[in-house]
């Protein structure tokens, strides 16, 4: 029931239909947060995390949701959270493969890497498997260019990676 | 977890002589815990600053030391540091680290902060003290989980020891520490760009002046430095500048070590301590073993995807800001890339273009466009469809997305290893042009 008090958020549908609410340790992450800092809306890109560490991505309706906790408007938000591409605004799969393409992975097999993911994977940069495995981005260096190629799963980073073993890093993520 | 070779080869590793990595060579693993860190000389430079000098003390130190920005630009920190407001009007000042580190090529600070957490730490009170900031932040890239985890380790022990919060050491100064993780994008690396992000906004640059150490941080006077540039406070500190300043071994005018290293196709790659100066030749063939068997060095990139390519004949220059300047490139994060006979340099070039022009933070229109039409053009030459004029337009492209014709340093960055491509090896290009 709508009430004058019905924060806007839960207006919001998500994907599947239903209002978005933060969960109370949602909320009480993200208030802790703005503790650190002289304006809570510096807190934007945690609160986007923490949300995002939960649901994967960030639906529509917790935009509006984090913005209400910030007090920052949900337009200002979606700002910041399209702007870092490690935010996800779109679903993504239960592990992210994210493969640095940058010049020094470039020099050692980054192309032949790519590849080789692409091929076994059955999709293209920026798509996700049918069974919701995995989701394929490119990232800037991850800063280990005397071990490339290098790619992170999630939030593990694996060196000296090529289409030869790849196979024994995929398989560590059900 | 593996972790970069680290000054492989090198003998009588000592504080004397490699202050930053020392502690990780002689303990053989990184040095997590306090009490490890403390038996090697930790929080001892503190201990002296806080008990026995004024802020003032230690920036003329550190301005003393001639410590240039190891973050690329080289711009002097004491000088930086005598830009900032003191006095008890001053009010709330910031001292921020950049640990944003996603200049393509460059893996040190990542090793500086998974292997010796408390050095940083101890550095950024130290500083913090001399610019009397009650504040700090260290502004971390979010990839670099791993960092983040043992430098909220640290600063927990620094807090429980009394090195950090209200009153440390009795000296009536308070330090608030914090590790703010960002989520990607390049460009906040760029230290004004830094600061809006750190403040939860968009990565876009701000128009200097006024600059950070007037207004930076919610407006209030801030310094930004780089996490290897910080690390060298505390044993400038602890041993005073003239032995900083001796540490170079007269290879350069410039004061102190460097970690360099090396990627691409060398035999090895990892990190090396050395006397700032070193020449790349000595880098890449006494400590990198030279390149891997069967490949010969065709150019390199000295510091960074966005510095300009150098050649086999720039090997015996001392790698220094100044010399690297002169030979037309600069040392940027002096970890040297080596690119190979095997490579097409235009598909090297291409892939760079591509990184910048993908981490435009799209602010300013030369750097927007200016940098997918530069990969359109290099891609048609890749594969052998370029037109006639292609490379005029390119090298228009160099001008017009040059120096001062942007907003930030982004642009102009990516200029630096296309002018210079073109430069050294016109001929490859020149390939790609339908005729």
């Amino acid at each position: 029931m709508l009430t004058a008090n019905t924060p806007y958020s839960s207006l919001i549908a998500t994907e599947k239909g239903q209002p978005f609410l933060l969960t109370a340790e949602e909320r009480e992450a993200i208030e802790h947060a703005m503790h650190h800092y002289a304006d809570p809306r510096a807190a934007s890109i945690d609160a986007l995390k923490i949300v995002q560490h939960n649901h994967r991505w960030v639906p529509d309706g917790a935009i509006h949701a984090i913005a209400e906790v910030l007090g920052i408007s949900a337009a200002d938000l979606e700002g910041v959270a399209t702007f870092y591409n490690r935010i996800y605004r779109q679903p993504v799969g239960r592990h992210v493969i994210a493969v640095c393409d940058s010049i020094g992975c470039f020099l050692t097999g980054f192309d032949e890497l790519y590849a080789a993911l692409q091929t076994k994977l059955g999709i293209k940069p920026g798509q996700t498997t049918a069974d919701d495995r995995f989701t394929l981005l490119p990232v800037v260096c991850l800063g280990a260019c005397d071990r490339s190629p290098v790619l992170m799963v999630n939030d593990a980073t694996h060196f000296n990676v090529t289409p030869a073993n790849i196979e024994q890093v995929l398989e560590q993520y059900p | 977890m593996s972790t970069s070779n680290v000054n492989l080869g090198l003998t009588n590793v000592g504080p004397e002589t490699h202050p930053l990595t020392w502690r990780y060579t002689q303990a053989g693993k990184a040095v997590t815990e306090i009490a490890e860190y403390e038996a090697l000389e930790g929080y001892s430079a503190l201990r002296k600053v806080f008990t026995s000098q004024q802020p003032a003390d230690v920036q003329a130190e550190v301005k003393n030391a001639n410590l240039r920005g190891r973050g690329g630009a080289g711009f002097p920190a004491g000088i930086k540091w005598s830009l900032i407001p003191m006095g008890p009007d001053a009010g709330q000042k910031y001292l921020v680290c950049n640990a944003d580190e996603m200049e393509p090529g460059t893996f040190k600070d990542r090793f500086l902060m998974e292997s010796l957490p408390h050095q940083l730490v101890e550095a950024m009170i130290v500083t913090a003290y001399a610019i009397g900031a009650t504040k700090a932040y260290i502004f971390l890239r979010g990839e670099y989980l791993l960092a983040a985890e043992r430098l909220n380790a640290a600063i927990a022990q620094a807090k429980t020891a009394g090195y950090l919060g209200d009153n440390i050491l009795g000296s009536g100064f308070d330090l608030d520490l914090v590790v703010h993780t960002g989520a990607g994008r390049y460009i906040c690396g760029e230290e004004t760009a830094l600061i809006n992000s750190l403040e939860g906004r968009r990565a876009n640059p701000r128009t200097k002046p006024p600059f950070p150490q007037l207004a930076g941080a919610w407006g209030r006077p801030t310094i930004v430095n780089n996490v290897e540039t910080l690390c060298n406070v505390p044993p400038i500190m602890l041993r005073g500048a003239d032995w900083f300043k001796g540490l170079s071994q007269g290879k350069s005018p410039d004061a102190g070590t460097k970690m360099y290293g090396i990627s691409g196709k060398a035999k090895i790659t990892g990190l090396w301590e050395l006397p700032i100066g070193t020449s790349c030749r000595e880098l890449l063939y006494t400590h990198g073993g030279g390149m891997a068997d069967g490949l010969e060095l065709m150019c390199w990139l000295p510091g960074g995807a966005s510095t300009d390519f150098l050649m086999p004949e720039h090997l015996d220059l001392p790698m220094d800001y100044d010399t690297i300047m002169k030979a037309g490139s600069r040392m940027g994060t002096a970890l040297i890339m080596v690119v190979d006979n095997q490579q097409n340099i235009v598909s090297v070039v291409r892939n760079l273009e591509q990184f910048f022009a993908r981490e435009s933070c799209g602010w300013c229109t030369p750097c927007r466009d200016g940098l997918p039409w530069t990969v359109k053009i290099l891609q048609s030459i890749e594969a052998g469809e370029g037109e006639a004029g292609d490379i005029e337009t390119l090298q228009q492209l160099t001008r017009f997305l040059g120096i001062g014709k942007t907003f930030c340093a982004h642009a102009p960055g990516a200029m630096e290893p296309l002018q210079s491509a073109l430069k050294f090896f016109p001929g490859e290009f020149e390939k790609g042009i339908q005729a």
